[in-house]
């Protein structure tokens, strides 16, 4: 269906320790479509997406309330390995395994759990490295250590290993911060490619990217849904007088 | 003022060389293939070695090498990555210290107690136990503290493509801190190599070879005490060339760990 | 395997490392307790060991082990100290790593390799040199009196000193390395040489974790055993004179314990080590609070500013 929805929110909630971070919102993620959410420094946006594939409790002290169905599944009810499975994510800083080859590393997520059967994995790997279009440029280097790559390249490894798993939905954490305007460039345009498959949620706080390649975007501020809706509205015609504030610039 | 702070660092330098320089130069003579593959001879006759002491110190540390290093390991991962900001987490780092505080003929005392009087013989067996116990604290703080230098991102990009915890430390980040870990368990077995008082209690000597586990064992250090405080001035030999191997299996440890990862302050 | 069973393995391998120390301390005392109900509070002020009599009074060890451990905080710590405000304020960064490798090769020189030497090169060179010379040109203390023996006090306590100078010259100098820059910068503003920067700005600031430091070798030295042995002269003697030959709470565990001659020798003994332990427990826990309290409080700054 067109505009089905994939992630359902309801009242969520998240603290570390005693302080809240998520005071209890709720909305939903579009399927085959990238959700972008933009907010001021510390309003909880990488405490959001954490959330949606059950990474914020790792840290000790993180507490979570509220649900999150995935296709009508509570994934707070369910094996929070087998949800990481199904919902992948990509982080800010690339963070390619060291120990491995680029091989090794795009195909961890399968081999780890199981998968051994080598021209089975090296499909997978040639089809993700196609994805996100390294295969030509790294193609014949796959087999050494991942550590002479350009962070942008690195950060599309990231990618093609999140994708080897073949996950139904991609979380990313601010994926360009640490990238240079053309390594950022291709990685809008893999987005843009990718959403056809996967549904996409992006944190960035770079507003024009969040314009330039989102379909909806959700503002957040102090742990607060401010507005939430189809970016061309969000961010010419804002409902709330906040969004308008962050959008233009005007506040902080 | 300064220049004392500089003299006092020299002086220590000196003293270094003065004990190192003395060792070389009495043990150096006798390094030969005899002292590695010959017996001790009778007093009065030429060409001993110190063989069975070598070999039964080889078989110490693998028996304390079996219990201390995955002991050693588990404690640190269980530090590092399990019980960080817990009361438990806590109270076993306090287990560590202590542990790494024991003296070790404390450690010796306590295996003697346990399993010299339980088995009725001193023993490989006990002495290896002994020289475990001594080697865990060792281990699991040098673990500890390479697991923590392995950045955060890593355990969760493992976690996040939706790997089970377990996998993600073992197959992932240990294998990143292999190397450093490694070194560590080196460093530490090159400590224990020269430990002499827990072995007074546990698998005290032997003048002929034998490598059975539940017999008393020779060992490098035992041997060099025997052969110093013996009266024969060919024994003394012995005794040094024997402190020069021990010296140098000590310092080609710590060099290689020196080059293989410098920077890294190794605790102790 | 699960989360659970995972963290669940490591936390008893853990929990087996604090049962561990426990049951060191209780077989420690099961094995002493012969001796404790024998001898009780007499064991530590009685100067009459008699195995023969079966009468225990561990005073001359005790006296032996506190002396030379004090002897060797002695000697050891201005050195060590000077060393590690050398290497940590003002040693050039290239032999800064020279220098530091060159302590930790020291830290790991076997304790019987110690002795080896100490007993072949250091005690006759004491008693043929030192010695004498200290003899006769400050023989009017008690402590340079009465012939030079070389296997004695004076070898034990400098033994011990340079035994320790790596663990407190080591520990000293990371704790000089944890005070802040903002205890140096404004008194180089100021315009103080290097050195008063150092004494005014550093070293009040990191007073505790130095004696912290200074407690760690104190530890260390305690537990001393093979290199004590070879030279400190092995006879249970009391005696102002440094050059008098002693015995330490170690030395004398070793030297009697494969030719013990009852069970109460043996509890006897093993009490000695009981209190060993007890003894470097407290050293121990002391030195690291001393230590944690200085980290605490560079950590509590750092937050504040």
């Amino acid at each position: 269906m067109l505009n089905s929805c994939k992630l359902k929110i309801a009242g969520l909630q998240a603290w570390y320790d005693s302080r809240q971070v998520l005071k209890g919102f709720g909305m939903e993620i579009r399927a085959n479509k990238i959700t972008a959410v933009i907010g001021p420094s510390g309003c909880g946006k990488s405490t959001f997406i954490r959330c949606l594939n059950r990474m914020h409790e790792i840290v000790p002290g993180a507490r979570v309330s509220g649900s999150v169905l995935l296709d009508e599944q509570d994934i707070y009810r369910a094996n929070p390995v087998e949800i990481r499975r199904r919902i992948g994510m990509v982080f800010q800083a690339p963070n390619v395994f060291p120990a491995m080859s680029v091989f090794e590393n795009i195909a961890a997520g399968l081999s780890l759990n199981g998968l051994r059967n080598k021209q089975k994995l090296r499909e997978v790997v040639e089809k993700s490295l196609a994805q996100v279009g390294l295969l030509e440029e790294i193609g014949s280097f796959i087999h050494l250590p991942a550590t002479g790559l350009s962070s942008g390249q690195l950060q599309r490894v990231c990618i093609a290993r999140a994708l080897a798993v073949q996950p139904e939905v991609i979380l990313m954490d601010e994926p360009c911060s640490a990238l240079d305007p053309i390594a950022s460039f291709h990685i809008e345009e893999l987005l843009s490619e990718l959403k056809q498959q996967y549904t996409i949620v992006i944190v960035t706080h770079n507003m024009q990217q969040a314009a330039r390649i989102s379909d909806y975007t959700v503002f957040l501020s102090q742990g607060d849904l401010i507005e939430y809706g189809s970016t061309p509205t969000v961010f010419i015609n804002p409902r709330d007088r906040r969004t308008e504030s962050y959008i233009t610039g005007r506040s902080a | 003022m300064v220049g004392f702070c500089g003299l006092s660092t020299l002086l220590i330098s000196g003293l270094l060389l003065l004990v190192l320089g003395y060792i070389t130069l009495h043990g150096l003579p006798g390094a030969n293939l005899n002292f590695f593959t010959r017996l001790p001879a009778p007093v009065g006759m030429e060409g001993g070695g110190l063989a069975q002491a070598v070999a039964g110190s080889f078989i110490l540390i693998g028996l304390a090498c079996l219990i201390g290093i995955p002991w050693g390991i588990g404690a640190g991962i269980f530090l590092s990555e399990v019980g960080k900001d817990s009361w438990w987490g806590e109270g076993v780092r306090f287990a560590v210290d202590v542990l790494s505080g024991v003296p070790s003929i404390i450690t010796g005392i306590f295996v003697y107690s346990i399993l010299v009087v339980k088995l009725q013989s001193f023993s490989a067996l006990a002495g290896g136990v002994a020289l475990g116990i001594i080697m865990v604290p060792l281990v699991a703080r040098n673990t500890e503290g390479i697991l923590q230098l392995v950045p955060q991102g890593l355990r969760e990009a493992a976690l996040a493509l939706g790997l089970p915890f377990w996998k993600v430390i073992l197959k992932i980040i240990l294998p990143t801190a292999a190397r450093g870990i490694g070194i560590g368990v080196t460093l530490a077995v090159a400590g224990v190599a020269g430990e002499t008082a827990p072995l007074f209690f546990t698998s005290l000597s032997n003048n002929y070879w034998s490598l059975g586990l539940l017999e008393p064992i020779a060992s490098l250090p035992m041997e060099i005490f025997r052969y110093a405080t013996a009266p024969f001035a060919a024994w003394h030999e012995l005794a040094w060339t024997g402190a020069l191997v021990l010296i140098t299996i000590v310092v080609s440890g710590m060099l290689l760990a020196r080059i293989l990862l410098p920077g890294y302050n190794f605790r102790r | 395997m699960s989360r659970d069973l995972f963290r669940g393995m490591t936390a008893v391998l853990s929990l087996g490392l604090v049962l561990l120390v426990f049951l060191m301390a209780f077989v420690i005392w099961q094995q002493a307790e012969a001796s404790v109900q024998k001898s009780g509070w007499e064991f530590i002020v009685s100067r009459h060991w008699d195995p023969v009599h079966e009468e225990f009074g561990a005073l001359p060890y005790i006296y032996g082990t506190v002396i030379s451990t004090m002897l060797a905080v002695l000697f050891a710590g201005p050195v060590s100290i000077g060393a590690a405000i050398y290497l940590a304020e003002f040693a050039p960064r290239r032999t800064k790593a020279l220098l530091a490798f060159v302590v930790d090769v020291l830290a790991a020189i076997p304790s019987i390799v110690y002795g080896l030497w100490g007993s072949f090169v250091l005690a006759p060179f004491l008693r043929n040199y030192i010695e004498p010379w200290l003899g006769k040109n400050l023989g009017f203390l008690p402590f340079f009196q009465g012939s030079p023996f070389g296997l004695d006090m004076l070898a034990a306590g400098i033994m011990l000193a340079i035994m320790s100078i790596p663990v407190i010259t080591a520990v000293a100098r990371e704790v000089l390395e944890t005070v802040p820059d903002g205890q140096r910068e404004p008194l180089i503003a100021m315009g103080a040489t290097p050195w008063e920067v150092v004494r005014i700005g550093v070293i009040p600031y990191a007073r505790n974790g130095i004696v912290g430091a200074f407690t760690l070798g104190l530890g260390k030295a305690i537990g001393e055993t093979m290199a004590v042995t070879m030279v400190i002269g092995n006879e249970p003697k009391i005696s102002a004179s440094l050059f008098s030959p002693a015995h330490s709470m170690t030395s004398v565990i070793v030297n009697e314990f494969a030719q013990a001659t009852s069970v109460l020798h043996l509890s006897s003994l093993i009490h000695i080590g009981l209190l060993l332990f007890g003894l470097t427990l407290l050293i121990n826990v002391l030195a690291r609070l001393l230590i944690y309290q200085m980290s605490w409080r560079v950590k509590k700054r750092n937050e504040n500013t």
